[in-house]
């Protein structure tokens, strides 16, 4: 049973996308129904995120074992995240317009952060489509991609904590921080992100599917 | 060894004039545009954003070029003659103290042909310092990695702008603490260590990975 992270995935998405409309959710002010949107748009950041690791790790391997395998699926974990930053950036900012009013803030440091994740992993394939050498664009692209995720992680992860965010959680917003989730809601919250994350890593295998199929046929 | 690399460095630089006479002219040129441009009406966030985006550029023009020059023969002679670590903790301190004096020199044509709107010199100075050698460091890996891929100056700022966002939002933040003159005992001082911790981060991290940009 290789494939049961294929079928719990799709089990637990369907279970979140149907419960997590359907059940009770504590009224919180400014938030109010617009709290469930914790079940779709953060588990697709914890997607998005859980992807940049693997592609972090997949560089990683590549600089030490120095092998194109790696190097594809790098690019690939890197594709399939950049891919979940769209939806992401979409149910993150249709919620913002009922909540703060805008689809889009500067004030916030998390959107400014994800807006330059963005911006790295879009100058990462750039970098990779201006070297024609396979193994020289295997070793350059992996050094980016290892000085890029942690830049971005000192972006996303520590520069919020310093400042005032909007997002809910922070900063005095009423908010699912471990106050305010209940644990009706863990119930929805907790298997969407296992559900997504681990959609994301099936998308991930489609694609190294194909780009081994691609070579193959290359050759 | 590294003390020679550096020397090599200032010794190229001087004995081509061009170079360093040219980076003096692009930031006085530089400050001098904005200055018509903005005749004098700058409140202070747009002073402190104004000067901040001239050194982003001003660096991202001179440490691009860093590696650069470093192809070819060059490169072949370097890699027979020096440890990979030993070249990039060269090239990071070099770019370090060219950086320094460059952002001094910024600020004082900034502060000539402007005005000095800072309040707080020892802070400002002490996030000069700070934000140049973080600039140097960050740079001279971007450079190295822009230098192997084709090497053309547009993929040097693709590359370099996200990755130094973190860096320059944090030294504007402090920045502007330091141009509206707040006391020391409230200075945030939290942000002065993200931006040390930015800086050994970024050394590491060069020195780690440099050696596999390394062989070619």
């Amino acid at each position: 049973m290789k494939h049961w992270y294929k079928i719990l995935s799709v089990i637990l998405i369907l279970y979140t996308l149907v419960w997590g409309l359907l059940n009770p959710v504590p009224r919180l002010d400014i938030l109010n129904e617009t709290i469930r949107n914790v079940y779709y748009h953060v588990p697709i950041w914890f997607a998005m995120l859980f992807m940049m690791a693997v592609s972090l790790i997949q560089s990683i391997q590549t600089l030490t074992k120095n092998k194109l395998d790696n190097d594809k699926k790098a690019y690939n974990a890197a594709l399939v995240g950049f891919f979940f930053s769209i939806p992401g950036l979409t149910t993150g900012s249709i919620w913002a317009k009922y909540t703060w009013g805008t689809w889009w803030t500067f004030q916030d440091p998390k959107l400014n952060g994800v807006a330059i994740s963005i911006l790295i992993y879009l100058a990462y394939f750039i970098l990779r489509f201006s070297v024609d050498d396979e193994l020289k664009r295997a070793r350059i692209s992996a050094v980016y991609n290892v000085f890029a995720f942690v830049m971005m992680n000192v972006f996303i992860m520590i520069l919020p904590r310093l400042t005032d965010s909007l997002h809910p959680g922070n900063g005095g917003n009423p908010a699912f921080s471990k106050y305010d989730m209940d644990s009706n809601m863990r119930l929805v919250f907790y298997p969407a992100v296992i559900g997504w994350v681990f959609f994301s890593y099936w998308l991930f295998e489609i694609k190294n599917r194909i780009s081994f199929i691609k070579n193959k046929l290359d050759d | 060894m590294i003390v020679s690399l550096i020397k090599k460095e200032l010794l190229l630089e001087f004995r081509q004039k061009s170079t360093i006479g040219g980076v003096i002219v692009y930031v006085i040129g530089t400050i001098f545009v904005s200055a018509l441009c903005f005749k004098g009406k700058l409140d202070k966030p747009t002073w402190n954003a104004l000067f901040w985006v001239i050194t982003l550029f001003t660096s991202v023009t001179i440490s691009g070029k860093s590696f650069l020059k470093e192809t070819g023969g060059q490169a072949l002679f370097n890699f027979l003659h020096y440890s990979p670590t030993q070249f990039i903790v060269a090239k990071i301190l070099y770019n370090m103290v060219f950086m320094l004096v460059l952002s001094f020199i910024t600020f004082f044509f900034y502060a000539f042909f402007i005005k000095n709107e800072v309040e707080n010199l020892g802070l400002f100075f002490i996030v000069l310092i700070l934000a140049s050698t973080g600039l140097a460091a960050i740079l001279s890996l971007m450079s190295a990695i822009a230098s192997k891929a084709s090497g053309n100056f547009a993929i040097m700022s693709i590359l370099s702008f996200p990755v130094l966002m973190p860096l320059i939002l944090v030294v504007i933040r402090i920045s502007k603490q330091a141009v509206d003159g707040i006391e020391w005992a409230a200075v945030g001082f939290s942000f002065i260590g993200i931006l040390v911790a930015l800086n050994v981060l970024t050394i590491t991290l060069s020195f780690l990975l440099f050696p596999y940009l390394w062989r070619d």
